[in-house]
């Protein structure tokens, strides 16, 4: 009898298989290359109407900026949008799923998105993955039993709250909701809270920069306000301009023809089809 | 049994960039003035320039206590050469004496980054760069720190030749004038600061040329 194992393809999740070499290599110093995290402070606040998302701009690689202007406030459904930090591929696929996933459901049930049930499975993802799976979000909305706000951490938990704020600068952004969040604010004072906060996190965070967008969702319907502020422009650009050689330098040209292996006798039938 | 690594550095960086470039008869010294740890800001305005000698400044990133005891230092040693030697040190001979304190320490570094900048003993601009050790060269510009990365390819394409091959080699003095090489430095800050967390708030330029030493600020992006 043969002493084949049969190969049966991996069930689906994360395969742990490399884990033990990457260790090895990483000891060598080899280091795996890194992922690109939206350093990113994330707000969101209930106001008399609805509620209101905030969030900035940067995207980070390690210390380099690597997109000035993303958008980090994903939409979910008409009435539900959330905001993401953490690595940058992980909240986009994973708002991106459950954003389908509702959209299937509002076909099938033939209603308006609740915006637990979008918590819902956004957490029972999350922990699915034991929070390999590194997004940290604040979803807010206004839907049939009112509006709602929450934030889900990597691991699958989540919060219910009246205002709330992620990302490396949620300590900035919180700090100023503490000092100034009351409840039943208006649409205006909400917004100025809200960019209040980002700003907070944008000049005092470096894992936050650039413009603050905001998101402000009602009964009525939502208003996406991208670049809502933009507070940091170029602050010096050179009146004379520089120039850069349109190629590199030519030193030397020099030119062989190639001699031909092959011999072409003249004649012969075309290949057939 | 793998072996126990330390659980405490005695290092910290504390961010930053500089850059020095050389002119024919002037030399451009600058440095952001942002101090941070991790991700938060320590300060927006910390000076990483300091004056050495008469025609002789030094730029320094990297771990503003070593850059601290490091400046302490030579400003000791340049005092007793000027007791023993009645005139202030010159620039390629301050340069020998920031190699050698560093090295002093070769197997416990200053965590520092320097470029010095200054007039020789003729009056023409000379850039000196280092490493954490002492390790150094005389170029006609250089830049250090976190953005340096950024920097340094753009003063190589604006400033140096293509090609060692065609002739005439320019890598050493910049041609340029005063005023351009100030605006090449402003510029190249301005895009450091967009790209770079650890570069911004305000950028620091200090011109030394025969008439002596001249300071100038910058605003920088402060996110």
């Amino acid at each position: 009898m043969s002493n084949s194992v049969i190969e049966v393809p991996p069930k689906g999740g994360f395969s742990f298989d490399l884990c033990k070499r990457n260790e090895l290599l990483a000891k060598k110093g080899v280091n795996p290359p890194s992922f690109r995290k939206t350093g990113t402070t994330i707000v969101g606040l209930i106001f008399q109407d609805g509620v209101i998302l905030g969030a900035d701009t940067r995207a980070t690689e390690g210390p380099i900026v690597c997109d000035k202007n993303c958008e980090k406030i994903h939409y979910m459904a008409p009435n539900i949008y959330c905001c993401g930090a953490g690595t940058a591929a992980d909240t986009e696929a994973v708002t991106d799923m459950v954003s389908s996933q509702l959209q299937l459901h509002r076909y099938h049930t033939g209603r308006e998105s609740r915006v637990v049930t979008a918590l819902t499975l956004l957490k029972r993802h999350l922990f699915n993955y034991q929070g390999y799976v590194s997004a940290a979000l604040v979803l807010g909305g206004v839907d049939v039993s009112g509006p709602h706000l929450h934030t889900i951490y990597p691991h699958g938990s989540t919060d219910t709250l009246p205002f709330a704020t992620m990302g490396s600068g949620s300590l900035a952004a919180m700090a100023v909701f503490e000092s100034k969040y009351k409840e039943g604010l208006t649409r205006n004072e909400g917004i100025e809270l809200v960019t209040e906060a980002i700003c907070s996190g944008i000049f005092n965070d470096l894992g936050s920069g650039s413009n603050v967008d905001v998101c402000v969702i009602t009964k009525g319907g939502k208003e996406y306000l991208r670049n809502h502020l933009q507070p940091n422009p170029r602050t010096y650009t050179s009146s004379k301009g520089y120039s850069f050689p349109k190629k590199t330098e030519v030193l030397l040209t020099k030119i062989i023809p190639l001699k031909e292996k092959v011999e072409i006798i003249g004649g012969g039938d075309a290949m057939e089809e | 049994m793998t072996k126990q690594q330390a659980n405490w550095s005695p290092y910290d960086n504390n961010g930053g960039s500089c850059v020095a470039i050389a002119g024919a008869d002037y030399c451009v010294i600058a440095a952001d003035t942002r101090m941070s740890t991790g991700y938060n800001i320590l300060t927006r305005e910390y000076s990483k320039i300091c004056k050495l000698a008469d025609k002789c400044v030094m730029a320094s990133s990297g771990f503003q206590a070593d850059v601290k005891a490091l400046q302490k230092q030579l400003a000791a040693r340049h005092l007793i050469y000027q007791h023993q030697h009645n005139k202030q040190m010159s620039c390629p001979a301050m340069a020998q004496l920031l190699s050698n304190t560093l090295y002093y320490k070769r197997f416990f570094p200053y965590y520092s980054f320097n470029v010095l900048g200054g007039l020789d003993n003729e009056g023409k601009g000379c850039v000196f760069t280092y490493d954490a050790v002492g390790s150094y060269e005389k170029v006609g510009y250089s830049s250090q720190g976190y953005g340096s990365t950024l920097i340094m390819p753009f003063l190589d394409n604006q400033l140096k030749s293509p090609s060692p091959l065609l002739l005439p080699v320019q890598d050493a003095v910049t041609p340029l004038v005063e005023a351009e090489a100030v605006d090449l430095v402003k510029t190249v800050f301005a895009s450091a600061s967009e790209r770079d967390i650890y570069t911004g708030d305000k950028l620091e330029i200090v011109v030394v040329n025969a008439a002596g030493i001249r300071r100038e600020y910058m605003e920088l992006r402060k996110d």
